[in-house]
């Protein structure tokens, strides 16, 4: 069943299209990522679906119920929603234990908030407030707070980029810990793909209001739909070539398949610094070093390529740093290597 | 957020703005109705007088007040030396005055039979023909009493404007061989300029709007003549006409602001902001900056304020029986006043933020803007209608039911009460908005998706979080309500008198003693808001969000 779902969604600002045609189902206890860079819609698509913004065109349904359509929406007050924000939205003149229990109708909403606050793990901090907790305290009271009234979605606007760097991940698999317990329909909010793939059962990519491709983590990183979905996951070397008559496409670095685009076609070949392997005997194409540097887990090698000096970059394992001018033989991953159409939208 | 809430919030605001812009356009409308003959009269006698007349006295404001603030502002926030920090929000304490009650005070201390010239005559032997003494009742006399008691606005805006300023942009000045005037006049100036031109504007307004003082010194300014055209000679249309005149040299000053300020709109290039450096002063130079401090304070408020209080407790001052009843008649006004601008500026306030539409977002500006309108010419504006329909409606009950209603709104409390709203909800509102801000949008939406519709969502959020704000508010206008002089002349209950009309009265009986205790209670009560503003803004720091809570609206 379909716990939350857009339907042939379209918002405007103005002349702007901020949302185009969306079409989004989530299932109940389903994680479902919006990606993208920053005015690509995905906050525009999460406000709709909380109701923030009045619908213009298409439908929304929550558990197959209808919450907005053109000129009939629920206020957000009665679609039963959960959200939580990157700021988290505590109330500061309440008590940790009120904020939770804010939401909650029910008789017993000060038990129920209680039993909220000990699955965060927070039960002794009832009577603090806000601004006594910690930034990861209180993004665990936003989310009890969220909880607490059992909403059937969750809608989650950036809620972890507040937090320090080595909190995040912990947080991020309670989190995940007490969505799944509940069953809820999950819309996540977020720019950075790490995240999301961390996160996401799916992965909707955002592109200027329309969803550039959807699916599992594993789809989008390792079939891309597009030249822009592979760069937004990872950095890559872009080689602009033709398709020859064989169906293939060479490069400085090796041949690949054009996966049937047509001969003669330009395309954009897009290889991730991953992808470019050191070769210990004789074998594979010769580069000149450029320089190198130790990043930590990886060491970044620039280096130039074939006959007319094409600059590459490779991420290789250490301990290999290899020195200034040293020579090295490659060859290629073709699992982490990309040809698509060129249409002129990639760097030059 | 449906549309069915949209509608409402923006009818209510367009209602509230018609309903507060029609005393304004009234005055608009009535300039071109025909003139009478005593218009034309007025037109060749004494208008050349008002019009000039007004504007020695803006010019006389306007540069008194732009080199007071400033140079005041200046000195607490760039330069150290004894005494700093007390002047720092001391230099708001005239504020409090009123220009007529500091006017009052000042004929007390001046007059013929003021304790300076028995002093003088006492020292020297002379009798009263013997000297020439300079007469406080006149036209410097009035520039002088306005730019002490308007000079805060500028030093307020001025000393935000020189706060918020990158401590580096003036210490690179400083390496690139400015010294510390230089540093002043080419840099700090300049890039507060803005804030200045805004104070200044402020002070000009309050200025063109001031009765009291004008009309106790006998200048013949624009509003002391709506005054004497409207009460003296009982010619509302010639009043209508002065007040539309009025109306337009405060319009030409709103929109000069804009232009002055629009063009020097200066972006901070740096965000870097650290604590001051401030500049320790020699000996000399401290002794120079604290005197440049202390004497507008001592003339402005200390003064003045222990005068009115001698004169107080002296036996010739007010009996307490009756001061007590223009204390409640005061009240009577204020309270209502003060309760009805907080409801209606967070009602408006908070259907902004649910979103209007665009008639309703024009609105709210049209309802805020009767700030920048003098006392006199909102009271124009609203008896014209008032009486209007005073008169029709007793027509009509005579003809159809045969009984006289007399007047029925002219002269009541509600009249004055509505006069008041439309001057001072600005006051309110922007205060109001301020503590709006507070909340941020995402608790907004955090409470609705949580259950509670909009206005439980405002009983249960915002209201306990802006309590301050409110409490702010309503006193603003409380205190504003207590000074306000000619709306409250023209327009109160018959045999009605507030402090302020009290004082007003007694002072142009020359009972100058009696009317220094009405006087005082003013001057205290407007010490609160005083107090909480230096408060607020000694509270926030540059970077951070401005003290907004407790600034006077900003009149555009």
């Amino acid at each position: 069943m379909a716990g939350l779902s857009f339907q042939d969604v379209t918002h405007r600002f103005g002349r702007r299209v901020a949302v185009d045609g969306l079409n989004i189902e989530i299932e109940a206890g389903e994680v479902v990522c919006l990606l993208g860079p920053s005015g690509c819609g995905k906050t525009t698509t999460l406000r709709l679906a909380a109701g923030l913004e009045t619908l213009q065109e298409g439908r929304i349904l929550i558990d197959n119920d209808v919450v907005a359509a053109p000129g009939a929406a629920l206020p957000p007050e009665r679609r039963h929603v959960g959200l939580i924000f990157q700021d988290y939205a505590l109330f500061p003149h309440l008590s940790i234990i009120d904020n939770v229990a804010f939401g909650i109708s029910r008789g017993q909403a000060l038990a129920d908030a209680q039993s909220a606050l000990d699955k965060v793990g927070l039960g002794d901090r009832a009577r603090s407030y806000p601004h006594m907790l910690s930034g990861g305290e209180q993004q665990r009271v936003a989310l009890a707070r969220a909880l607490a009234p059992r909403p059937r979605v969750m809608l989650m606007d950036e809620p972890f980029s507040g937090l320090d760097v080595r909190l995040r991940d912990r947080v991020r698999d309670e989190t995940l810990a007490l969505l799944a317990a509940t069953g809820a329909a999950v819309l996540l909010v977020t720019h950075d793909p790490e995240e999301a793939m961390r996160m996401a059962d799916r992965i909707a990519l955002m592109r200027s209001g329309r969803v550039v491709q959807l699916g599992t983590p594993y789809d989008l990183y390792n079939r891309p739909a597009d030249a822009g979905a592979a760069r937004f996951f990872a950095e890559a070397n872009t080689i602009r070539a033709r398709v020859g008559a064989d169906g293939r496409v060479e490069t400085p670095l090796g041949t690949l398949q054009a996966g049937g685009i047509a001969a003669g076609t330009p395309v954009e070949v897009l290889i991730r610094p991953h992808a470019i392997r050191p070769e210990s005997g004789g074998q594979g194409v010769l580069a000149r070093v450029i320089r190198a540097r130790l990043l930590g887990a990886d060491s970044l090698v620039e280096m130039s390529v074939g006959d007319d000096g094409m600059v590459v970059a490779a991420r290789v394992a250490p301990p290999i740093l290899p020195a200034g001018g040293a020579e090295m033989r490659l060859s290629l991953d073709l699992g982490q290597c990309f040809v698509f159409e060129d249409r002129g939208s990639g760097p030059k | 957020m449906g549309p069915r809430w949209l509608n409402g919030w923006s009818l209510l605001a367009v209602g509230l703005a018609v309903l507060f812009a029609l005393p304004v356009l009234m005055v608009a409308v009535s300039a071109l109705a025909p003139a009478g003959e005593t218009w034309r009269h007025l037109s060749e006698t004494v208008l050349p007088r008002y019009v000039v007349n007004t504007l020695v006295l803006m010019i006389g404001v306007g540069i008194g007040t732009a080199a007071i603030g400033v140079g005041t502002a200046w000195l607490v926030t760039m330069c150290e030396f004894p005494g700093r920090r007390l002047f720092e929000w001391a230099l708001f304490l005239p504020m409090a005055v009123p220009a007529y009650v500091l006017a009052y005070a000042y004929t007390g201390l001046f007059d013929v039979a003021g304790p300076v010239q028995d002093l003088l005559r006492d020292v020297t032997g002379w009798s009263v023909r013997d000297y020439w003494f300079p007469d406080i009742r006149s036209m410097p006399g009035a520039i002088a009493m306005m730019v002490l008691v308007l000079f805060p606005y500028v030093y307020l805006l001025a000393r935000a404007g020189f706060l918020e300023q990158s401590v580096c942009v003036l210490e690179i000045g400083r390496t690139l061989g400015c010294s510390p005037w230089g540093a002043f006049w080419r840099l700090g100036l300049p890039l507060a300029r803005p804030a200045v031109v805004t104070g200044v504007s402020l002070a000009l307004m309050e200025a063109l709007g001031d009765f009291g003082t004008v009309q106790y010194f006998a200048v013949d300014t624009f509003t002391a003549g709506i005054f004497r055209t409207w009460l003296g000679l009982g010619d509302r249309v010639s009043a209508a006409h002065l007040a539309a005149m009025l109306l337009g040299a405060i319009a030409i000053l709103m929109v000069a602001e804009r232009m002055a300020r629009g063009g020097a709109r200066f972006h901070h290039t740096t965000t870097r902001y650290r604590p001051l450096t401030r500049l320790r002063l020699r000996p000399l130079a401290a002794s120079g900056a604290w005197l440049t401090c202390a004497l507008p304070i001592l003339l402005g408020f200390l003064m003045p304020a222990t005068a009115l209080a001698v004169w107080a407790l002296g036996e010739e001052g007010m009996a307490i029986g009756a001061f007590l009843t223009y204390a409640r008649n005061t009240l009577v006004l204020a309270v209502p006043t003060a309760v009805l601008a907080v409801v209606l500026a967070v009602l408006l306030g908070y259907g902004r933020r649910l979103g209007l539409s665009r008639a309703g977002r024009v609105a709210i500006r049209v309802a805020a803007m009767g700030y920048a309108v003098p006392g006199a010419v909102i009271a124009v504006g609203v008896l014209v209608p008032v009486a209007t329909f005073d008169n029709a409606l007793d027509a009509w009950m005579r003809e159809h039911f045969g009984l006289s209603t007399g007047l029925l709104l002219t002269g009541s409390v509600a009249a004055v009460i509505f006069a008041y709203l439309v001057r001072f909800l600005a006051v309110a509102f922007n205060t109001v908005e301020a503590g709006l801000d507070k909340v941020t949008p995402s608790m907004d939406a955090a409470a609705r998706s949580l259950g509670r519709g909009p206005l439980d969502t405002l009983r249960r959020i915002h209201l306990p979080m802006m309590r301050a704000s409110l409490f702010t508010a309503g006193l603003l206008v409380f205190v504003d309500v207590m000074k306000e002089l000619p709306a409250t002349l023209m327009m109160r209950p018959f045999n009605f008198d507030t402090l302020a009309v009290k004082a007003h009265e007694l002072a142009s009986d020359e009972r100058l003693a009696e009317a220094a205790l009405p006087s005082l209670a003013i001057v205290a009560v407007g010490v609160l808001p005083v107090i909480l503003l230096s408060r607020a803004i000694g509270a926030s720091r540059p970077g951070s969000a401005s003290a907004a809570a407790g600034l006077p609206p900003d009149a555009a």
